[in-house]
């Protein structure tokens, strides 16, 4: 069996055996929702339907209903869609990055953040189709065959490149997360006694039966899609990155912007990891398996991230100078100067210097703290997209049609309702599907359990 | 005999590696083995191969990065040039660069769905199959062996004795 160094903290609190590990992670799927879920759920159904109700009303009056303007073409329609295809990254990241690197504290935050992924990039993909106007057509985008004389898609374009990338990332994401779901409805399926519940987990569970050949396929599939999706991760968002590096506005025309999107990626992703995590592990009793530690983890995560963040935000300043193109340097004094300097320093202090307290070790597994962070460090990425979007297009080259953006209740209720029903989704997988993957945890709890490592002492 | 099989139940994944490497120096096939998570180290034991599905995976690879790369031409080179910017537009290799990233993704597309694929059918994993574990504590926390005696040429009284003896918590024939 594989040892783990005493001195290594425990990554399974208290004197836990299968069964327990069992009846604790399905404890909210088997008995009644609490109070506080419903009520959770309550807020996220009416953000849902408000945000809905939204949507409509734009597709059926039309994109003018956003306060874009002839300047401002893009605004907060793809700073959203940045932010969440974002915030998609962390799942990817812990479940494939991390297996590969065989970073067992992955295991008790994999399965919640794959949810969180694959729910985050619903939700960003609902941006370019409702930003499109005309959502019936948003087939186009698709190579399809035709009768317009063989009008294909551009593949030279970055925008459909995105088209494959996301595509590619949520359904590759969406079938890594439900084959490491299969043996836990198995398990929940061989728990639960009531008839109807039993019918729907055998369903998911697709017969899973567990032998040893089944096994066996199953790590081994489980490291080829690992390593399939680690590339796939970065590739994700550097092609995001291209739709605005690879056009010629100031401010977005940088080669700096694949690792730059990248890491940012990583880094508002682990803070929405933290902020989901830290509520799910109060409200459902798992603090014996997300830990302190694990949370110190993901923290250092956040500094590594968002250190390297600051970094690129500071070349491109320095570039854009060093440039000596003046409308690539003008574009960078209007962001920190201009009518917007209030984001772009919202930005900077979010992303830049704030997680730096995180070098304190006090501050780091204090879980209040790292809550209140994570929600700044989600703020100041939304602003990051806002700044590199808006504060770049509102003052192009023709001084007459320099404008402001000024967001409208669509704007708002649109991207409301996004937040509504990717908590929404959350929520509904929190209560019926098992938050904790079983079938890995049990294989840590030997090495990394704190009774067994106690024996070993 | 008529083609009884014995399921012997344990309460500790490594307490049945130990008792089926005992076993099967003793020259007993062990048919199966249904536990709630991998054991690792017990396939070479009970006789499981490595699988193929990797292989599998790099295949259906190939194929995705093939029709990717043969799709762009046909759709961008041969049908319907389009002139983009100056972007050249006359032979397949000058585009070449701007391909790339579709090509990764539609491999990685194929690759993956194509494994996920063959992994279900393999398991016979489907929506609507029955699962076939003996019982149902072997995805919760116990970990059962199957024994067909008749592979092994041994009477089921030996083979109980035998179970027993490295650890078995229950032993049943059915």
């Amino acid at each position: 069996m594989h040892q783990e160094a005493a001195i290594r903290e425990p990554l399974v609190l208290g004197e836990k055996t299968y069964g327990q590990i069992t009846d604790d992670v399905l404890a909210p799927v088997v008995g009644k929702a609490s109070r506080s879920w419903w009520i959770v759920f309550g807020i996220s159904l009416v953000m849902a339907l408000w945000g809905i109700g939204c949507i409509l009303h734009l597709l059926g009056t039309g994109i003018g209903t956003w306060g874009l303007n002839k300047t401002v073409g893009w605004a907060w329609d793809i700073t959203n869609f940045v932010w969440w295809v974002g915030i998609g990254h962390a799942g990817t990241l812990i479940s494939a990055v991390l297996l590969l690197f065989r970073q067992k504290w992955r295991m008790a935050i994999n399965r919640s953040a794959e949810a969180m992924t694959i729910f985050a990039v619903m939700m960003a993909a609902v941006w370019p189709a409702i930003h499109m106007g005309r959502i019936w057509l948003a087939y186009f985008v698709f190579p399809l065959p035709n009768q317009f004389g063989s009008l294909w898609v551009n593949f030279n374009s970055p925008l459909l490149w995105d088209v494959f990338a996301i595509s590619t990332y949520f359904s590759v994401s969406l079938v890594f997360w439900y084959i490491g779901l299969i043996p836990d409805f198995a398990t929940i399926r061989d728990k639960v006694t009531q008839a109807v519940p039993k019918k729907i987990y055998s369903l998911l569970s697709f017969g899973w039966t567990g032998n040893a050949k089944a096994w066996n396929r199953f790590e081994e599939i489980s490291l080829v899609l690992a390593g399939l999706a680690t590339p796939l991760v970065f590739s994700v968002h550097s092609i995001v990155s291209m739709d605005f590096a690879t056009s010629v506005i100031p401010g977005w025309h940088t080669t700096i912007f694949p690792p730059y999107f990248v890491s940012g990626a990583v880094f508002s992703g682990f803070a929405m990891v933290l902020t989901l995590l830290i509520i799910m592990r109060k409200v459902m009793n798992l603090e014996s398996y997300i830990t302190i530690k694990h949370i110190e983890y993901m923290n250092i995560v956040i500094i590594v991230t968002g250190s390297i963040v600051g970094v690129a935000y500071l070349t491109e300043l320095f570039i854009s100078w060093y440039s000596g193109v003046e409308y690539e340097s003008y574009a960078f004094i209007n962001r920190a100067t201009g009518p917007y300097w209030w984001a772009y320093w919202a930005m900077m202090t979010c992303n830049v210097i704030s997680p730096q307290v995180f070098w304190f070790k006090k501050l780091r597994t204090n879980i209040m703290f790292t809550f209140f962070m994570s929600i700044v460090v989600n703020i100041g990425m939304w602003f990051e997209r806002f700044v590199i979007i808006v504060t770049s297009l509102h003052r192009d080259y023709l001084p007459s049609s320099w404008t402001m953006f000024h967001p409208t209740y669509v704007d708002i209720g649109c991207f409301i309702g996004t937040i509504g029903i990717f908590f929404v989704l959350f929520l509904l997988f929190a209560r019926f599907f098992p938050v904790l993957p079983l079938n890995e945890l049990k294989t840590i709890l030997k090495s990394s359990g704190e009774q067994y490592k106690k024996i070993d002492e | 005999m008529a083609n009884k099989i014995i399921y012997a139940t344990y309460d500790d994944d490594m307490v049945l590696l130990e008792g089926a490497k005992k076993l099967v120096a003793k020259g007993i096939h062990i048919n199966d083995v249904f536990s709630p998570f991998p054991i690792h180290g017990i396939d070479p034991v009970i006789g499981i191969k490595q699988t193929r599905l990797a292989i599998c995976g790099f295949i259906y690879g190939l194929i995705g990065l093939s029709l990717a790369l043969y799709g762009m031409y046909y759709f961008m080179i041969y049908d319907w040039p389009m002139n983009i910017g100056g972007k050249p537009i006359d032979y397949f290799y000058q585009n070449i660069p701007a391909f790339v990233p579709i090509s990764f993704e539609f491999t990685v597309l194929l690759a993956a769905h194509g494994m996920a694929l063959t992994y279900f059918i393999r398991n016979w994993t489907l929506p609507g199959i029955k699962a076939r574990n003996p019982y149902p504590y072997t995805t919760n926390d116990k970990f059962v062996m199957e024994i067909h005696p008749e592979d092994s040429d041994v009477s089921i009284e030996e083979l109980t004795k035998q179970l027993n003896e490295t650890g078995s918590i229950k032993v049943e024939e059915r």
